[in-house]
């Protein structure tokens, strides 16, 4: 009897364990793949998916205005939680042999997949977003001066805090990430020596949770608000978006990532906190790609974004930060020094 | 003596069969209640498996678990919660890819290093557990989720290029560098793709499992232990020891749950290895029953849940569905396994209660006559 019980127990402690594993919220409205006569492209998005307010929802921004301007069908694929790069391998495979062209991948998790899947389709061409380890004569490697933005956002958040700290909160403790982290913390430290920044990461790999758990950013930007911190920079996905309800509900300013998240329907009701946001034009770049295979010619390599032609920047579309005029002088002075080599960005910290 | 066999195995087969129908069922009520066809996305599913690079993920994926689920079962023979198996196994992975890419030895004896490698920190993280067990009296469960975490932690320090790890140009992702292709392991190469050679080794181990608890004194202690602890002392086992080496045992197989994965595809670690396999191993073990065969059918529908349903999206059906169905098959197990105990008991009562009745009928017409 007691070994039964004791199962028993174990059942449902592994049953809570695995919903919560899984608990990730997905309330998006997939459409359904049709067969468009002018041509179909396909997204596979990276740990979050599609709604995630921020680098997901960029991407098929790009999907959608593509859809829109060539008439061509658009397919999302979202991955698993705790997937293996034999079911990306998989996706991908799926859908090329589907007949999509571009297939992108959201995410630098798909690199040793797309390396894998394209010479197999050296028709189709692959979109790779935020890595170039992995290059081939059908793969178009999307990549961001990430740094270089948020360098920018370091330099509004110096000059609006009044309590001399600031906040930065990473998702998950990967390369990527700490590229912002780094270009955030100089960009703070050139414009004042005396902000304090409070570094703060969500999760460590495996657990990508940092990437799709508001509750998480939530609870670290309520933490750096309660050390002192009036501005909070996070770029952390989906739970970004925790961080910038928490900063809205202290009154405090938060700085957005990826997407501009002033104009998020999601994030509405907390604009008016939200003072800029580190965009990284991911949506401009998977336009870009099927337009260029569109148009026949297929971009191929390594395909950059920085501050020039703004694939990354700060957006402005709080009138609330346009208004403070000294902080965006100081934000262009920024940029041009950036473009004139005067000042250079690290991508680690 | 006959006839009571073929009913422990019609009881036996009736509880999981009974908790796949309630989830089947209740899964089925959740897409009716989202409005949503109840029917195609299962008959997507059926579609989807019939290609064979489906199969070969399913059956790659069933290795995994099967792996992972015979490292909870043997706890659960013993009577042990190693909830560990998921931290137990990343770290074995991860370590042992890194010993795997730092040296180069003739084919055979490098995967033999790696293989050996994997198991013993698989079952040194869960001998902290199995030590702090005997010593200290610390819950295994409780000690095995925290190392669940600080092995999360361990691995994201080391695989640091600071460490042991490596960041390639270009990459934004760290992997522990590749393994020399003297210590891949070569796999059965069919239509739709490549079944992992360590698929074969896994399921080979479930015959292992099964001599070994079955067949060895070993086992048999393994098991006595684990229905009565106290018992077992009187009978002369030494209970301690016996936790200590089941736990052992059972990190050791958790240890190469990775394996199938890294020797047959990745090479590396990297940020991208899966995680929350220890998780689902969980599930199969409580499903199959700890039973060997019955742990491969669970590992493979589970296999076939998660792998069939991954392109569900791309019709316009939320994929979760298979999450949901998983959660529900472990509460539903874990109830119809009770339900069926205790039909079977009374059923046993009723059937003993008629002999006697017999028994004493006739020996009241014995006395009679």
């Amino acid at each position: 009897m007691r070994r039964i019980t004791r199962i028993a127990t174990a059942g449902i402690a592994s049953a809570a364990l695995a919903l919560s594993v899984s608990a990730c919220g997905s309330d998006k409205k997939s459409d359904t793949a049709g067969d468009a006569k002018d041509g179909k492209a396909a997204i596979a998005y990276d740990i979050g998916g599609r709604g995630d307010q921020s680098f997901n929802d960029a991407a098929f921004a790009g999907l959608e205005k593509a859809e829109k301007e060539f008439g061509i069908s658009g397919t999302e694929a979202e991955p698993s939680e705790g997937e293996g790069d034999p079911d990306k391998v998989q996706r991908l495979t799926s859908l090329a042999r589907a007949g999509n062209n571009p297939v992108i991948g959201v995410g630098f998790a798909y690199a040793p997949a797309i390396a894998e899947v394209a010479p197999k389709f050296p028709d189709t061409t692959f979109g790779l977003i935020d890595d170039t380890s992995k290059t081939g004569k059908n793969i178009a490697n999307l990549v961001f001066n990430e740094e270089q933005g948020s360098y920018l956002a370091g330099v509004a958040a110096a000059k609006v805090t009044k309590s001399n700290t600031v906040g930065f909160i990473g998702g998950v403790e990967t390369p990527l990430i700490k590229k912002f982290e780094a270009g955030f913390v100089q960009g703070v430290k050139d414009t004042n020596k005396n902000v304090n920044v409070k570094v703060q990461y969500l999760t460590q790999p495996p657990d990508f949770g940092g990437f799709s758990k508001p509750d998480l950013g939530k609870a670290a930007a309520q933490g750096q608000i309660d050390a002192g911190a009036d501005v909070i920079y996070a770029a952390a996905g989906l739970a970004g978006s925790g961080s910038i309800e928490a900063a809205a509900k202290a009154k405090k300013w938060a700085i957005g990532v990826d997407s501009d998240q002033y104009n998020q329907s999601g994030l509405a009701a907390y604009k008016e906190y939200i003072l800029t946001s580190v965009t990284k034009d991911v949506s401009g770049s998977v336009y870009n790609l099927i337009k260029s295979v569109k148009d026949g010619k297929p971009q191929s390599g390594e395909v950059r974004y920085g501050l020039d032609a703004n694939g990354v920047g700060l957006s402005t579309s709080n009138p609330a930060f346009t208004k403070l005029t000294e902080v965006t002088a100081a934000v262009d002075k920024a940029k041009a020094d950036i473009a004139s080599g005067k000042v250079k960005v690290n991508t680690a910290p | 003596m006959k006839k009571f066999d073929k009913d422990k195995v019609l009881l036996g087969i009736a509880g999981p069969a009974l908790a796949l129908a309630v989830a089947f069922v209740l899964t089925t009520l959740v897409l009716l209640v989202s409005g949503l066809d109840p029917i195609e996305p299962y008959s997507l599913m059926i579609q989807e498996a019939e290609y064979p690079d489906i199969q070969v993920l399913i059956l790659n994926q069933t290795g995994t678990y099967y792996l992972a689920a015979l490292a909870v079962a043997i706890g659960f023979r013993m009577n042990l919660f190693n909830i560990g198996v998921d931290g137990q196994y990343r770290l074995a992975a991860m370590v042992a890819a890194v010993v795997g890419a730092s040296v180069e030895l003739p084919g055979p004896l490098h995967v033999l290093l790696i293989v050996l490698v994997a198991v013993l920190v698989g079952a040194f993280w869960a001998g902290v557990a199995g030590f702090l067990k005997t010593t200290r009296g610390v819950s295994e469960v409780v000690s095995t989720i925290m190392l669940n975490a600080i092995a999360t932690s361990l691995i994201a320090w080391l695989i640091l290029p600071a460490n042991l790890g490596e960041q390639l140009k270009g990459s934004n992702d760290l992997t522990t560098g590749e393994i020399a292709e003297s210590g891949w392991m070569t796999g059965l190469a069919v239509e739709g793709g490549n079944i992992y050679g360590f698929t074969f080794v896994a399921f080979a181990l479930g015959v292992v499992y099964w001599f070994v608890l079955n067949r060895t004194r070993f086992g048999f202690d393994l098991r006595a232990t684990g229905a009565s602890e106290s018992a077992a002392q009187a009978s002369g086992v030494d209970a301690k020891k016996m936790v200590l080496t089941a736990m052992l045992i059972s990190g050791g197989i958790a240890g190469l749950t990775g394996l199938p994965l890294l020797l047959g595809q990745t090479h590396t670690y990297s940020l991208a290895f899966p995680a929350g396999v220890g998780f689902t191993g969980i599930t199969i073990a409580l499903l199959g029953r700890n039973n060997p065969l019955g742990l491969f059918f669970a590992a493979l529908l589970i296999s076939f849940l998660e792998k069939a349903s991954a392109s569900l999206d791309q019709y316009g059906y939320p994929k979760e569905i298979t999450t949901i169905m998983k959660g529900l098959i472990v509460i539903a197990v874990v109830v119809s396994y009770e339900l069926v105990r205790q039909y079977g008991l009374r059923r046993q009562q009723q059937k003993v209660g008629e002999e006697l009745a017999a028994q004493a009928r006739k020996n009241k017409e014995d006395v009679a006559a």
